[in-house]
């Protein structure tokens, strides 16, 4: 079973609660899809499979001596990604979607393409936790999507047997949508404040988007205010809250010392129970 | 005209907040919300949309169901599978490319603009904020990141305000870049956790890429005083001046639940007056005389 953790932006405790569920079960692989600030690997200690892999992407390369800068492979780029100087096309690769347009369109047969390093995938065994295994991928910096890399890592994983968590890059944009995409559940993480009711909606709509069956989780439950602000909001679009974090100060110094405590065991066990239910009808 | 640009490697370490606090603080100036994903700032500072603007970004192709003949060319190139012989089978699939309209033999497929987002201009206790939402499942965050701050200068031009404040988006991907070049400072905000330690130093590479001057403010500097001290450390090695730290407290919790900043809540002066004093360290970097 593919179970994807998000939300709508960062910081609501995605990575808390993918760990705190990946410790609670053994065998797992849990992947962390959040390539532009990987974290997990920060708590389990895993023991790296070598060599760690480079993931490439394709772009084009022009051969200066074919090409007479007629403009042609501009003029379709809808991503600005060439530029015409003098009399030859220069690629600013960062732009470029690897779609192969400028390709098919250059009359002098002037382009080819090549191989571009954006990243590097890691799989490792956690020295801390041995029932996990880890598939994590850091993004150059520089590099502006991460969705290349957020398939691969998928891809890494479409055979496995067991159950995948996958912990997903914040927002609601292109590379969450990416991670999110063919997941047999999803749980959104929120807080029971404005900011996260606000951030969990527009998480809501996507899961809605892509037609994947969503629970929500409250972390830092309040127990004082109440968490009205989202079982409101998780009732009007019928979506289940599967538990409640509360929130804990030695929770979160342990976690701040990179250590995961295990002070919610019962809490991911019951998410875990409910989880099953949902797999009896996803598979 | 100075714009503060306010960052973190990664969201949930109180940019927002701290960034209401400093627009409660300064001034004169013009805010933006940059985090184009998920903006959070209009509700802390109790925002009435002015203007809406549609925001328009990227391609999408457009079949004409008569002249197509379903030859299939399109779904042979269609590198993103979003295409099968003149149906846009997974929109979310596409890219926007052209690769389908430009070599469809029958001339059936056209691109049009795509309608990406909104961006607004708003009247806020905390003065004029500009923000944007990105539609659902978007890309193009950077160039409506580029969009709201270009409306924030225009505006802070007219009206001859001094300083722009910039809640900036969470990470180091696009929305960061974009969010980041051309400013006059960026502070970064940092708790002392080990995942916070470990993204910032990911920020640092991506604000030296741009040699932009950089400051760190430390949130929620008692909740793990190892850390911290680590954290000065890091920053005193790597000559980056921090220019203030914030005690661990719920009042930014209480804050939030009733949609003010931090400096408007009843209680607690010593993270008020760490803000403060946050704020004059700012100003003083930014040159900005009273
Ligand atoms: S289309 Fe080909 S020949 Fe024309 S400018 Fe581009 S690379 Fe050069
Ligand atoms: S492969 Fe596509 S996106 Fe890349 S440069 Fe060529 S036309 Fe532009």
């Amino acid at each position: 079973m593919l179970i994807s953790i998000a939300s709508g932006k960062g910081g609501t405790g995605k990575t808390t609660l993918a760990l705190l569920l990946a410790t609670a079960y053994s065998n797992i692989t849990l992947v962390d899809c959040d390539v532009e600030e990987p974290n997990c690997h920060l708590f389990l200690q895993p023991e790296w499979q070598n060599p760690s892999r480079e993931v490439t992407i394709t772009i084009p390369h022009v051969n200066s001596s074919l090409c007479n800068g007629c403009g042609t492979c501009s003029a379709v780029c809808l991503f600005n990604a060439f530029a015409i100087s003098g009399k030859t096309a220069l690629l600013f690769d960062e732009l470029c979607h690897s779609c192969g347009g400028c390709l098919l369109a250059c009359p002098k047969d002037a382009i080819s393409e090549e191989q571009k390093n954006i990243g590097t995938l890691m799989i490792g065994r956690a020295a801390a936790h041995p029932g996990i295994h880890l598939v994590s991928g850091v993004l150059q910096v520089g590099t502006p999507s991460a969705v290349p890399l957020i398939k691969k890592m998928k891809q890494e994983t479409a055979n496995l047997t067991g159950d995948v968590l996958l912990d997903c890059p914040p927002g609601t944009s292109c590379s969450m949508v990416t991670a999110v995409k063919d997941s047999n559940f999803c749980i959104l993480v929120t807080e029971p404040t404005p900011f996260g009711r606000h951030d969990l909606e527009l998480a809501m709509n996507i899961t809605r988007l892509l037609q994947i069956p969503t629970g929500v989780v409250i972390n830092k439950s309040d127990a004082a205010t109440g968490d009205e602000i989202i079982e409101a909001l998780c009732e009007s679009r019928q979506i289940p809250v599967l538990a409640k974090i509360p929130h804990s100060l030695s929770f979160a110094r342990q976690y701040a010392a990179g250590h995961i405590s295990d002070e919610f065991r019962t809490v991911s066990s019951s998410i875990w129970n409910q989880l099953k239910t949902e797999r009896g009808t996803t598979k | 005209m100075k714009e503060l640009v306010i960052v973190s490697g990664k969201g949930g370490t109180g940019k927002t907040s701290i960034s209401a606090a400093l627009a409660f603080l300064a001034p004169q100036k013009v805010l933006v919300d940059c985090d184009v994903d998920a903006a959070n700032f209009h509700l802390i500072s109790g925002a009435i949309i002015r203007e809406t603007h549609e925001f328009k970004a990227g391609f999408e192709p457009r079949v004409n169901e008569k002249t197509c003949t379903h030859c299939g060319i399109c779904t042979k190139l269609c590198r993103f599978n979003a295409i099968t012989n003149g149906v846009i089978t997974t929109p979310l699939n596409c890219e926007g490319c052209g690769v389908c309209a430009f070599n469809c033999p029958d001339h059936a497929i056209n691109m049009q603009e795509k309608q990406a987002g909104h961006w607004f201009v708003s009247d806020t206790r905390l003065g004029c904020l500009i923000h944007a939402e990105l539609g659902l499942a978007m890309e193009n965050s950077g160039k409506l990141v580029s969009k709201v701050r270009q409306e924030a200068k225009k505006i802070a031009e007219n009206q001859h305000l001094p300083l722009i404040i910039t809640d900036g988006p969470p990470g180091i991907g696009c929305p960061a870049i974009a969010a980041l070049s051309g400013a006059s400072l960026a502070l970064a905000v940092v708790e002392p956790s080990a995942s916070s330690m470990h993204d910032v130093k990911r920020l640092v590479d991506l604000v030296s890429h741009f040699d932009l001057p950089l400051a760190v403010c430390i949130n929620k500097s008692t909740l793990h005083s190892e850390n911290t001290q680590d954290l000065i450390s890091w920053c005193d090695h790597n000559a980056i001046p921090i220019a203030g730290q914030i005690p661990y407290s719920n009042i930014f919790h209480n804050a939030v639940q009733s949609g003010k900043t931090v400096l408007e809540m009843p209680e607690n002066s010593e993270v008020k007056d760490s803000l403060i004093k946050l704020w004059h360290n700012l100003a003083a970097r930014l040159d900005l005389t009273d």
